[in-house]
């Protein structure tokens, strides 16, 4: 109740001239009028808080007074990225010495949600460019990292990240693209499919089938626009993400050198595999900035909107309701937190912790902002009211880097295992657990798999 | 129409003057006063005022009527010292200053809005300290003092504060250091021109634009139009935090901060009463009548 009296009291229209609007003094609502319990920077360093402080001022300037059209007309936003390159945003978690800002997952996973405030679907995409750097920074050589990297941090390049195929999204590992290896080249031949700013971008990183069946066959290779044999599909009709162009990427004998091979053959599963679990916060920290922003706007609506001769904010029932978003929304953004310093720790809980908070943040930050929408009544459903942008746009984030159905599993599995011993039922090999899930566990809890970040 | 003021010359030595560039001191407690002091040759020093922030709306008179109530209220830069920041950042890049100090007066909170300052391009800080009662009596005059004195004591050329702070519109603050200090000053500037030894300031000024020539040392008040503030990038704000920022004492310049003036009272503005519907306009001449107003 006082947390949402709190939350409630935290706005009253004020009495400020039009001669000092501008947009640095005259702040959306959604970025500096919050209640303290919902404050985004508590329990942050000076420097965290200076960081996302950018990272708001960013989302409300440059950001949010286009979300919408970028939404209504698809376009990618290539300028505004490459602005918030040059703030440092290219390469987040990426060394300094190519380019990147070198900061920890949680600076990183702050950042995100702050961004995520001005519009959700340009954040992810930003997400996505980051992970496809840090790949290229951590399992490349120093050609690979000099070549690529700093065009990325920069943003003078665009990446995109190919795992997924028309046959193959949580079972991963069963990816058919094959790359055969000829003279010092791989010919790649498939496709890959839903590949975010597909078409668009410059860098591909690609999972790619060099060796045998399962996970132990896979490698990453970094292919670029404009080598012959690769196209893109037709860009998919999305119901959000529409800043960035989805499309299906095909490989039809194509040549790479085997110079764009990340890692050694047979460890691009294990790269897909490090590369989701910071993929995982990401996603989920973008969540959390609809939520939190959607949790402003449903405040704001209700101490505008009379009915019944009083405002919706004297209604018990929708405090209670607000109350609730307001604890879920704190709730999401620690579990996150925690996973961020997991797995920027090393620790051993710091992969299942990514999937449970992936899991566990994306439904109820959905869930918050689907509230959110209720409160705004018919209004919700306009698209002239920003609400409704958030739930299409983070609606996905229930599905990608990891259906919550498979996280579910995901942990479930790791809870087990850790009771278990190697002769567990689930990884003898004549249980009935798939083979591709067999090999992610085995992969991803082997003690010689170690973090690198 | 130009107009060149006459000033003297508080140093010698003319490549080492200091200047230096004041923020409006808010009245109100809740402000920190950062004066920005810029040196032509040597330093700038600029102003960084920490006010309450400008999109929170729900600002509360306190039960006692002395003020408002500041407790949990989210403080940030002024956004007209942000001006002044970008400004003296500016003259440095272009080669024009070469050395931008960033001046906050107030609590132990104005040390991160000195690292605002220094992670857009500011050098180094200075924190004067103020704290409990003495800052929420701080007003323009004591600010003034203080920023006079560090002025001489840093031999700043060029101050740049904002013209004003946001919380409570004293707009005096940039004047009364000028006087103090008997340098000229370009208020409400919305163009800044180093041309030899002399400052080019276009002014906004009822009428228009006033475009004035004075000699440094100098004051400036920035105005909206200036510039942009830049955002600060990440490197450089990790940068920041390698940057110094000194702590002094008001009494360590030989300023006394008690303030001259008393608060009274603090009261919301009335609230907005009802009106009356009338039927004619013979009605509303009657009710006009009887309210006396004609």
């Amino acid at each position: 109740m006082a947390a949402a009296m709190a939350l409630v009291r935290g706005v009253r229209f004020g009495s400020y001239s039009i001669g000092r609007s501008r947009s640095l003094i005259f702040n959306s609502l959604q970025r500096r009028g919050i209640a303290a319990c919902v404050d985004p920077s508590i329990g942050l360093t000076d420097e965290q808080k200076e960081f996302q402080k950018v990272a708001f001022d960013f989302a409300a300037n440059e950001m949010a007074p286009h979300m919408a059209e970028w939404d209504q007309k698809e376009i990618f936003p290539v300028e505004a990225m490459r602005k918030a390159a040059q703030l440092g945003f290219g390469g987040i978690y990426v060394n300094p010495d190519v380019g990147g800002s070198g900061l920890s997952r949680l600076d990183t996973s702050i950042i995100f949600e702050a961004l995520s405030t001005g519009c959700v679907s340009t954040t992810a995409y930003i997400s996505i460019h980051n992970m496809c750097a840090w790949m290229i920074d951590t399992f490349g050589n120093n050609e690979q990292r000099e070549k690529f990297c700093p065009d990325l941090c920069s943003m003078q390049k665009f990446a995109s990240y190919c795992l997924t195929e028309p046959g193959s999204g949580s079972d991963a590992a069963s990816l058919l693209t094959s790359a055969k290896l000829q003279g010092d080249h791989y010919i790649l031949n498939g496709s890959k499919a839903f590949i975010s700013g597909g078409g668009d971008t410059d860098v591909y990183v690609v999972m790619c089938r060099t060796g045998e069946k399962g996970p132990k066959g896979i490698s990453c290779v970094v292919v670029e626009k404009g080598t012959a044999g690769l196209s893109f599909g037709k860009k998919e009709k999305k119901v959000g993400w529409n800043s960035q162009p989805t499309r299906a990427v095909i490989f039809e004998d194509c040549a790479v050198p085997v110079t764009n091979r990340l890692g050694a053959e047979g460890e691009g599963f294990s790269i897909a595999m490090k590369g989701l679990n910071g993929g995982r916060i990401n996603i989920a920290s973008c969540s959390l900035g609809a939520a939190h922003a959607s949790v402003l706007l449903a405040r704001d609506h209700m101490c505008v909107r009379k009915q019944f001769g009083e405002t919706l904010s004297n209604s018990q029932f929708l405090q209670f309701k607000l109350a609730e978003m307001a604890t879920k929304l704190v709730a999401s953004r620690l579990l996150v937190r925690q996973a961020a310093v997991a797995l920027q720790e090393g620790r051993p809980d710091a992969v299942s912790l990514c999937s449970m908070a992936k899991l566990f943040v994306t439904d109820e930050c959905f869930a918050i902002c689907n509230q959110a929408l209720q409160i705004h009544g018919g209004y919700g459903y306009l698209k002239d009211y920003a609400v409704q942008q958030y739930v299409r746009d983070i609606r996905v984030h229930q599905i990608l880097e990891g259906n919550d159905f498979f996280c579910l599993i995901h942990v479930s599995e790791m809870q087990w295992f850790s009771k278990l011993s190697w002769s567990s039922p689930a990884l003898s090999p004549s249980s009935n657990t798939p083979d591709s899930i067999r090999q992610l566990i085995i992969e991803t809890l082997r003690p010689e798999v170690s973090q690198k970040r | 129409m130009h107009r060149s003021s006459e000033v003297k010359h508080l140093a010698s030595d003319f490549n080492t003057r200091a200047c230096e560039c004041f923020g409006q001191p808010p009245v109100q407690p809740f402000e920190s006063h950062c004066p920005v002091l810029t040196d032509r040759t040597v330093r700038v020093q600029l102003k960084v005022l920490k006010v309450k922030d400008g999109s929170v709306f729900f600002i509360r008179v306190k039960p006692d009527r002395t003020g408002v109530v500041t407790d949990g209220v989210k403080h940030s830069m002024n956004p007209f010292c942000e001006i002044a920041v970008e400004e003296a950042v500016k003259l440095k890049e272009k080669k024009l200053v070469k050395e931008v100090v960033a001046v906050s007066c107030g609590p132990q909170q104005v040390q991160e809005t000195i690292r605002t300052a220094l992670a857009m391009g500011a050098d180094r800080g200075i924190h004067v300290e103020v704290s409990g009662k003495d800052y929420e009596t701080l007003g323009p005059l004591q600010v003034s003092k203080i920023f006079a004195a560090l002025a001489k004591k840093e031999q700043a050329d060029l101050i740049i504060l904002g013209k004003q702070a946001i919380d409570d519109d004293c707009n005096q603050t940039g004047q009364m250091t000028a006087a103090l200090l008997d340098w000229p000053q370009g208020t409400f500037a919305s163009e800044v021109t180093l041309e030899a030894d002399k400052l080019k300031v276009v002014r906004e000024i009822d009428g228009g634009l006033e475009t004035i020539k004075i000699n440094l040392p100098a004051v400036v008040t920035a105005d909206l139009r200036l510039n942009t503030p830049r955002y600060a990038t990440l490197p450089n704000i990790m940068k920041a935090k390698k940057k110094k920022i000194t702590n002094v004492k008001p009494a360590d310049l030989g300023v006394d901060v008690s303030s001259r003036l008393e608060v009274l009272k603090v009261d919301e503005p009335p609230q907005r009463q009802s009106g009356v519907k009338v039927e004619t306009v013979h009605d509303l001449v009657e009710k006009l009548k009887e309210a006396g107003r004609i």
